[in-house]
């Protein structure tokens, strides 16, 4: 018999409930109020009396209240279907729900129940599986899709049937499996997992070495991320970060891609919706959508779904990565997710660290971020998932609770800067500040000199010395004046502008800068090194500036225009002809 | 506020503080509304049979025997057409001398519209001031604030912008408004001829400060009911949300709540997006736009009031005075349209995105050339010429007493380019220049 209790105590969203029976940390349950169930999660127990978050408005609830425990944590549904859905923090499916205001109390299942799959079966009666052995394989929007056996199976299992190849809705039973003690288990498409605990279903988790090509030139040639890697932006307020996500999740070599949209804008959302379906996705030539999940819990949705949903997403993510699939996760932004932490700690008046964020924080952030990973799965197959999330510091400042926790768990850092945003200088990302810490790795380097060119680290390792040396000689010139130095420091700055504009530089809203596939970036990165590495002869500073501004708007124009077009070359030519009128003989 | 016959009447209150206080009472809903000696109060906290009550109008005065009666509901604002025209206070009350409107009972601070019933925004709203039509375009269904210092004169341009909006209703919030500011709207609106559009809630400095914690809400339930009921455009402004946020720590405060930055509630950015986040283009043709104002403390935006709105907003609008013209302008640094591209260029000339850039970055580079002014070092001749290109450009298009259309706006942009520059030094992609260059 489930526990059942009453509510005794309402201050906003944290409710005491006193309780009859047992009751675990983190359990699930319902709140009666009028009609409505209002669901919420147990946060703290002291004897009979339990705080629980309730995941809605509290408004009207009283004192004497009915509450019901259901037996286990916060779930997430997991089956085929998934794909181009829009769910809110708590996996409802915000397309079914009824009404243009969110109703509180109304859930709904995420999947359809309906819809038949093509089930293709994997496994042959007699074959010994554990939990995750894949037992067959749907197609979900041209994804094989495998069915799994239950993550929450302990031990070895004999598959006793199996269905033959046909059509079958996910509630139907596709195979059954012994248990070591002789007990049958059927199995159908789909199974439940808590949010909070990790799906551990591989057998290695080495470090990750191979490239995710993102498009976006600052991140594939500067700072690359690795699949299975992690990576942050944090950034002040209207410095990028959310549109370098959005760049990303359309270009990025991924199988699923997977948004939480976590307590920030919901017309950023829209955006999504209303161009994913829209858009191609320039791997597979699919719709966007159709590889896409989208988790929206934006900032006006219920605080305790917000720090939900970031879970939601996770585990969602780690399902299709024990499918052997790509997956990349991105969650903007993961500072409300540690606000929402806050307010709760608050209201339980917990003794806060930092900023009044729970003390814990950090190893908070890190076991999230510890979830992401590039994996062999027990059968030998890869699985990754690519974890990017931004970082809304307050006043833009980093020394704070999130960034701090942050920059000690994600390998990737990419610092979007006030001051270039100011001056448009798209993405903002500062390639200075920036790292990677893949690049030093031996394995990821050897990965990029066979897929790109033997050459290319050492050319970008020059292009970033270069942008460094730019940066010091301009600090001179401030200080000494444009005639106070030698024409060389103007050189040498200008050179560094190139590389700024042509290649760090990169319009999110053009349709062709948008997306740089890796071959393009390397043929850029070639031409600017070699305007750079060119040596030029100048009769004084203003030549040197009214030169490169030359260059930079003829190879911004190059970057406008369709890779290898005619109007390419004919940019490329006149490049080629601006280079000769200085070129040192 | 009338009492209903069978309300039970308390008169044992066992606690109270400067903001709060307590009796034992039961059947009684978290939110709910009850008054305490005639003033109105709002249920907090309940544990047990105790219930916290918050005093909108502060607890000076109030005695342990003073009478409370529970109302049983939730802040809650009556509908109809009849709010067109009319001024309301905090809770709803005309202030106007009219009659109480009549209509349904809504509650304020209703749920968020679920994300996939919103229409991506797509109009544009021209203001006719270059600041903002040029560079930080607006959209129905957006919400942005002014962000400017107390003596810059916000809400004249607040009132110029709802005035060519062209918007169905007018929505003030008017928040720790003083009187004359309050007086100046009124005014203002009145010699439009617009009164029948436009609906005011307003909490004046005369006011209890606790209470225009409601306005906002009030505002945007009168809102809803335009957009939703109605499909109509609806504007609302709220100003000043730095006076809202200092209600809602002076409450935390007195509560005892642990603070985070700046003094302010830990739940500071929830609490603003909750109201910011009212804004919404809907797919039947409603829409509610949110223009706010945040008043700044000598211009710092890294205080907690502007930063956690700057991360709600669709962007904001920055006032400052320009020296050089002695005129108040849009600053285009600061300044951030966030929908602007989704209608830039496609319900605008084909080069407005593109001119809108080039414009800033010389902008920057002729402030870079006033740097090098200042430091005492020689000017080339681009900086020489960024500088009268700023000037111009300040004077003509910036300024917030501009008033043109936006096609105008590029021309006149387009005329400071030719005057000032050579086309390859403004970075605008070949096939525009062609078309667009002044010879
Ligand atoms: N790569 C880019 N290209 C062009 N404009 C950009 C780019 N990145 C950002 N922007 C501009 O900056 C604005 C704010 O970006 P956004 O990602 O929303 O900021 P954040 O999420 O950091 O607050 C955008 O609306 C857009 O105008
Ligand atoms: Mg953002």
């Amino acid at each position: 018999m489930s526990t059942k209790g009453t509510v005794k105590g309402i201050i906003s969203n944290l409710v005491t409930v006193e309780v009859d029976g047992p009751v675990s940390q983190n359990e699930i349950c319902y709140i009666q109020l009028g009609d409505e169930r209002l669901m919420a999660e147990v946060l703290k127990v002291t004897g009979k009396n339990v705080s629980v978050q309730v995941f809605e408005s509290t408004r009207g609830l009283k004192v004497g209240s009915d509450v019901e425990f259901m037996g286990h944590m916060l779930e997430v549904t997991l089956g085929p279907g998934l794909l181009s859905h829009n769910y809110d923090g708590l996996q409802n499916d915000l397309d079914k729900l009824t009404g243009v205001f969110l109703k509180r109390g109304e859930y709904n299942f995420p999947l359809d129940k309906e819809k038949k799959w093509k089930f293709v079966p994997l496994v042959e009666k007699g074959s010994k599986v554990e939990a995750a052995s894949w037992l067959g394989e749907v197609d979900e929007n041209f994804q094989p899709h495998k069915i799994m056996v239950p993550f929450s199976f302990l031990g070895e299992y004999t598959v006793k049937s199996i269905v033959p190849e046909g059509e079958y809705t996910i509630m139907d039973t596709v195979a059954v499996l012994t248990d070591a003690d002789g007990k049958d288990h059927e199995v159908n498409m789909i199974q439940k997992w808590p949010v909070k605990k990790p799906i551990l279903v591989h057998t290695e988790k080495p470090r990750p070495f191979k490239l995710l090509e993102t498009g976006v030139r600052t991140i594939d040639t500067a700072n690359p991320i690795a699949e299975g890697g992690t990576g942050f932006i944090p950034g002040p307020f209207g410095t990028g970060k959310t549109v370098l996500q959005h760049a990303i999740s359309k270009q990025a070599e991924a199988d699923i891609v997977i948004m939480a949209a976590c307590g920030e804008r919901a017309n950023e959302v829209v955006e999504l919706f209303v161009e994913f379906p829209e858009l191609i996705d320039p791997h597979t030539g699919h719709s966007l959508m159709e590889r896409t999940i989208i988790i929206a819990n934006t900032s006006s949705m219920p605080v305790a779904s917000r720090e939900a949903s970031v879970y939601t997403a996770m585990t969602i993510a780690e399902y299709y990565r024990a499918m052997g699939l790509k997956v990349l996760l991105m969650a903007d932004s993961t500072s409300r997710w540690a606000q929402a932490l806050r307010e709760m700690s608050n209201r339980m008046e917990e003794l806060p660290g930092q900023d009044a964020f729970p003390m814990d924080l950090s190893a908070t952030i890190g076991n999230f971020y510890s979830r992401a990973g590039f994996v062999y799965l027990k059968n030998g197959k890869t699985g990754s998932i690519t974890f990017i999330g931004t970082v809304s510091p307050a006043g833009g400042n980093l020394k704070e609770p999130v960034t701090e926790g942050t920059k000690k768990v994600a390998r990737c850092f990419f610092a979007l800067e006030q001051a270039r945003a100011d001056s448009k200088r798209y993405p903002a990302v500062n390639p200075i500040d920036s790292y990677s810490k893949y690049i030093e790795y031996p394995e990821f380097e050897e990965y990029i000199s066979e897929l790109i060119s033997p050459d290319w680290t050492c050319k970008v390792n020059d292009m970033k010395t270069m942008l460094q040396r730019g940066k010091e000689v301009q600090e001179q010139i401030n200080i000494l004046g444009d005639d106070g130095v030698p024409v060389d420091y103007h050189v040498t700055f200008w050179k560094s502008e190139v590389i700024d504009f042509v290649i760090l530089q990169q319009d999110a809203f053009d349709k062709i800068d948008a997306v740089t596939p890796i071959e393009r970036q390397k043929y850029i990165l070639d031409l600017v090194m070699e305007i750079c590495n060119t040596e030029y002869e100048f009769n004084g500073f203003v030549e040197v500036m009214e030169y490169f501004k030359r260059i930079i708007n003829v190879c911004k124009q190059m970057n406008y225009s369709e890779f290898k077009s005619d109007d390419f070359e004919k940019y490329r030519k006149e490049l080629g002809e601006i280079l000769e009128e200085r070129r040192k003989k | 506020m009338a009492t209903k016959a069978f309300q039970k009447i308390y008169t044992k209150i066992t606690q109270i503080n400067k903001a709060t206080c307590s009796l034992r009472a039961s059947g009684i809903g978290n939110d709910e509304l009850a008054t305490v000696n005639g003033e109105l109060a709002q249920v907090v906290k309940i544990m047990g049979d105790e219930v916290t009550l918050q005093v909108f109008g502060g607890t000076e005065g109030i005695p342990t025997d003073a009478e409370v009666i529970f109302l049983g509901k939730a802040p809650s604002l009556k509908v109809s057409d009849q709010l067109a025209g009319r001024f309301f206070n905090s809770y709803g009350d005309p202030i106007d001398g009219g009659p109480e409107v009549e209509g349904e009972e809504r509650e304020i601070g209703g749920p968020s519209v679920n994300p996939v019933r919103r229409k991506q925004p797509s109009e544009l709203i021209a203001t006719g001031i270059a600041g903002i039509d040029l560079n930080n375009t607006l959209v129905s269904g957006q919400k942005i604030p002014f962000f400017a210092d107390p003596d810059q004169p916000y809400n004249q341009v607040m009132a110029n912008v709802a005035l060519r909006a062209e918007a169905d209703k007018i929505i003030l919030g008017g928040m720790g408004l003083t009187n004359d500011d309050y007086l100046y709207f009124k005014h203002v609106f009145s010699n439009a001829g617009v009164l029948d559009r436009i609906v005011s809630f307003v909490n004046t400095t005369e006011n209890p400060p606790v209470e225009r914690l409601l306005i906002p809400d009030m505002a945007l339930t009168a809102a809803e009911y335009f957009a939703v009921d109605k499909n109509e455009k609806v504007l609302v402004l709220l100003t000043d949300m730095t006076s809202y946020a200092d209600a809602l720590a002076i409450v935390s405060n007195r509560m005892d709540q642990i603070p985070s930055k700046d003094s302010m509630p830990g739940s500071l950015y929830s609490d603003l997006a909750k109201i910011y986040e009212k804004a919404v283009q809907f797919p039947e043709g409603g829409s509610i736009t949110i223009i706010a104002v945040t008043t700044l403390s000598g211009g710092d935006i890294t205080h907690s009031i502007p930063d956690n709105t700057g991360y709600i907003t669709e962007g904001q609008l920055f006032l400052r005075r320009d020296t050089d013209i002695g005129k108040v302008i849009v600053d285009p640094f600061r300044s951030l349209s966030r929908l602007k591209q989704l209608v830039t260029g496609k319900k605008t000339r084909e080069d407005h995105p593109q001119v809108m850039n080039a414009a800033v970055r010389l902008y920057s580079d002729a402030s870079n050339a006033k740097t090098k002014l200042e430091n005492g070092f020689d000017l080339t001749d681009y900086d020489e010429r960024t500088l009268a290109f700023a000037r111009e450009y300040s004077d003509k298009l910036l300024a917030i007493d501009v008033n043109i259309d936006t096609t105008t706006m590029l021309d006149v942009a387009w005329g400071l380019f030719a005057e000032n520059f050579k086309p390859s030094e403004v970075n605008i992609k070949q096939e525009l220049v062609d078309k667009y260059w002044k010879k």
